[in-house]
């Protein structure tokens, strides 16, 4: 027989007993007993005092998509609680396994409006994979349990666990033999043969197939499985922007990304394409433009482990509902040998050749430089990411974290990302601008060997820098932060030159001296205004034993491009401005 | 807009019925009618929702998200056999109350109250022959009305038992303390 615990060691205990190490949060007057009980675990369960929830909520969501473990952030009730909503919100868009751990007023005073008293659990009803209130002490090692369980399997997410604050306070003997009782729950991992069979003879009867390679490549850590899929048929790969890193860029196989954003020549054999094998990807706008008009040729086989991805936005002719890497596994189990894949290798190079011509003639990486516009600018943006992109693939041994506007997608676009999966983190499906400088601290927490670096927009970097703070006081010395300042939040102007008259209403942005606010904080702080000087100060932040931010002070008004305007085809794409 | 009817077993835990209504607002869909009340089976519930969908499929798709929801069928095209009750107070002073007995007695329907100048009726029926029980008594003067939702259940052996999905709850603490 165990002795009593209080809930809030329960909670510790059954923490430490799913594998938690770390956990990024605030403390406040309802989840005090948490923090009382968490100084007797403080050897085996790593707190990092965040200054926002927010920024414990992003930290938690940096730390798991760099490792694939869950995520946890910690907050007080009321407004601790519901500075979380945005980071809850942003991991049930990305799929990201959070769990959210919420103090409330005692259950006496529940629904009462006591101080510091809202209704957590159903804010985050919509916003949440699935959320608990707990009033009783007893129910602890069950929720905890159940809790890490649905956020971390299936198709992954974030869950929150509300707990008044006097069933932290409260003993008992904890049952720790839980078996689950799900009913409704039974996540499919495995894909249906008869289905895999059916892609497979799709696949092989095409001329011009492709693979779109999604987020859940990443997740499932199926990205050698893709690759040897790939190259077995040789089907060129899109990654779309969380599928980055499923496949190296500089693979022959690879082809680049997808989408608003993405390049000429992917758009186009999208359009083009006899078959189109999505694994791991859902689809989203951004990807598809305007879906009636997506891939008007193409047989469409879908693999996703959330059946309800299935049909949702695209229709489907061959849906798979499964792990990727499971469903990966299948397909090369049921491939026929090489031997019979001869005839589909000469369609497989003209097509790829195909594809590559197509990239020379439009803007491929190299080209894009090369604009005229840009000769006369001091600092094109470019120049930063081409030094960036330079230095990490020739160093190695890091991980990039990405905020929301133009900054993203030009590191998405003009970085080689070469260095397989969970090198790239960034917000994609909520598009929460103020991501990167809190995720990278919990990207750096899991890997404090390796250079992390945020790319940030001067106006996402304003929403939550104080997490600088937090970065020193941990004595993270692997964080290096570029802003890509131009003085504007740059994809709203963005769109206002191109179809709203220039009309720059809300979108010209100040800020401090970066590099002083750097300084003041206790890094170092780099301001670059040239070309020139990109380089040095690059180096000077790899050098430097401490976090070091740059502020990259590019031209002001650079566009990002390829684009595809919203609700338009994917084959529409405008190149420059004139074509606007 | 089709009208679908939609059976659902749910765990019978606190919130759940608020996840799917959640759901289901989320995607601007109207309930026309609702009813949920306890299965056969210990800590599950049974749900019949009537709701106007262009797409249905998706509905059940992302009905089947929620942990909670064990099965979800779409019975608009099945055999079934379908309910609903309404009471109605209405006006019915002595002298025309002899009329209204004798409306009751083709309804199959109940006179549960008698006041001076009021009778409560409690009629059970298909959604259509409720409809035309109400149009019928309503010269009389409805002063209140009541109606549940539609429950619903499939003809014959097919249906969903929910024990064939539940097991008998085993961890002695934590399940009940959920409910």
């Amino acid at each position: 027989m165990t002795k009593p615990l209080t809930g809030a060691q329960i909670m510790c205990e059954a923490l430490i007993r799913e594998g938690v190490e770390v956990m990024f949060g605030i403390p406040g007057g309802a989840i005090m007993p948490f923090y009382y009980a968490m100084w007797d675990y403080r050897d085996r369960l790593r707190h990092v005092l965040c200054r926002h929830e927010q920024g414990a909520g992003h930290a938690a969501e940096g730390y798991a998509r760099a490792t694939g473990k869950i995520g946890v952030c910690i907050g007080t009730s009321g407004p601790g609680a519901t500075n979380l909503v945005t980071p809850i919100a942003d991991a049930m868009m990305d799929s990201t396994p959070l769990l959210a751990i919420t103090g409330q007023v005692g259950s006496h005073v529940l629904g009462k409006d006591a101080f510091q008293e809202t209704d957590i659990t159903g804010i985050t009803m919509p916003i949440t994979k699935h959320n608990y209130l707990v009033k009783n002490v007893d129910e602890l090692p069950y929720v905890f349990k159940e809790a890490i369980h649905i956020a971390t399997t299936g198709r992954p997410g974030p869950v929150l666990i509300d707990i008044t604050k006097d069933a932290m306070q409260k003993t008992t003997v904890p049952n720790w033999d839980i078996k689950l009782n799900l009913p409704g729950y039974k996540p499919t991992y495995q894909g249906n043969r008869r289905q895999i069979r059916e892609a497979i003879k799709l696949l092989i009867s095409a001329k011009k197939p492709l693979i779109i390679a999604g987020h859940g490549i990443i997740m499932a850590g199926a990205h050698r499985e893709l690759q040897e899929f790939a190259e077995r048929l040789r089907i060129p790969v899109i990654t779309t922007l969380h599928g980055i890193g499923a496949i190296p860029e500089n693979h022959p196989l690879a082809i680049g990304m997808p989408g608003m954003h993405g390049w000429v020549h992917v758009n186009r054999a999208i359009q083009e394409c006899d078959v189109l094998f999505n694994i791991g990807g859902r689809f989203d706008d951004r990807v598809t433009g305007k879906a009636s008009t997506f891939a008007p040729h193409a047989r469409i086989i879908h693999v996703d482990i959330d059946p309800s991805e299935i049909g949702k936005n695209v229709r489907v002719d061959v849906p798979i509902v499964g792990d990727a890497r499971l469903v990966l596994q299948a397909l090369l189990e049921d491939l026929p040998p090489p031997s019979e894949l001869a005839e589909l290798h000469t369609h497989a190079s003209d097509w790829m050749e195909h594809i590559r011509e197509m990239q020379d003639k439009h803007q491929g990486k190299q080209q894009y430089k090369n604009r005229a516009a840009m000769a006369n600018m001091s600092l094109p943006p470019h120049d930063v990411y081409e030094a960036l992109s330079r230095t990490l693939n020739a160093r190695g041994n890091y991980r990039v974290v990405t905020d929301v506007g133009q900054h993203q997608m030009w590191a998405a676009q003009l970085i080689d990302w070469n260095h397989g999966p969970r090198t790239h983190i960034t917000s994609g499906g909520a598009g929460t601008m103020g991501f990167a400088v809190p995720a990278a601290l919990g990207v750096a927490i899991a890997y404090p060997n390796e250079t992390v670096w945020a790319i940030v927009g001067d106006g996402g970097f304003q929403m939550t820098n104080q997490e600088m703070a937090t970065i020193v006081q941990e004595g993270l010395k692997n964080v290096k932060v570029a802003v890509i300042n131009n003085g504007y939040l740059g994809m709203v102007r963005q769109w206002q030159e191109l179809f709203e008259h220039k009309r720059y209403s809300g979108t010209p942005l100040s800020g401090p001296n970066f590099a002083k606010l750097a300084e003041a904080y206790g890094w170092k702080g780099l301001t670059v205004e040239r070309s020139e000087d990109v380089q040095a100060a690059i180096d000077e932040a790899h050098a430097t034993d401490g976090p070091v931010l740059i502020d990259f002070r590019v031209e002001r008004e650079v566009n990002v491009f390829p684009m595809v305007p919203q609700n338009k085809s994917i084959g529409e794409m405008i190149l420059s401005e004139s074509q606007a | 807009m089709k009208k679908h009817t939609i059976v659902a077993l749910l765990q019978d835990r606190p919130g759940v019925l608020s996840r799917v209504i959640g759901l289901i607002r989320r995607r601007g869909y109207n309930i026309e009618s609702l009813a949920v009340g306890h299965s056969e089976t210990a800590g599950v519930s049974r749900l019949t929702l009537v709701v106007e969908s262009e797409d249905v499929e998706q509905v059940v798709k992302q009905l089947y998200r929620l942990i909670e929801v064990i099965k979800v069928s779409d019975v608009t095209d099945d055999p079934t056999v379908e309910r609903e009750m309404t009471m109605i107070k209405l006006h019915a002073p002595p002298a025309a109350r002899h009329e209204i007995i004798s409306m009751c007695s083709v309804f199959g329907a109940r006179i549960v109250d008698v006041g001076s100048n009021t009778m409560i009726i409690e009629m059970t029926g298909t959604p259509g022959k409720v409809e035309n029980f109400i149009e019928v008594v309503r010269p009389y003067g409805i002063k209140e009305m009541m109606r549940t939702g539609r429950i619903a259940m499939v003809r014959g052996a097919r249906g969903h038992n929910a024990s064939e999905y539940v097991e008998p709850a085993t961890n002695g603490v934590a399940v009940p303390a959920l409910n």
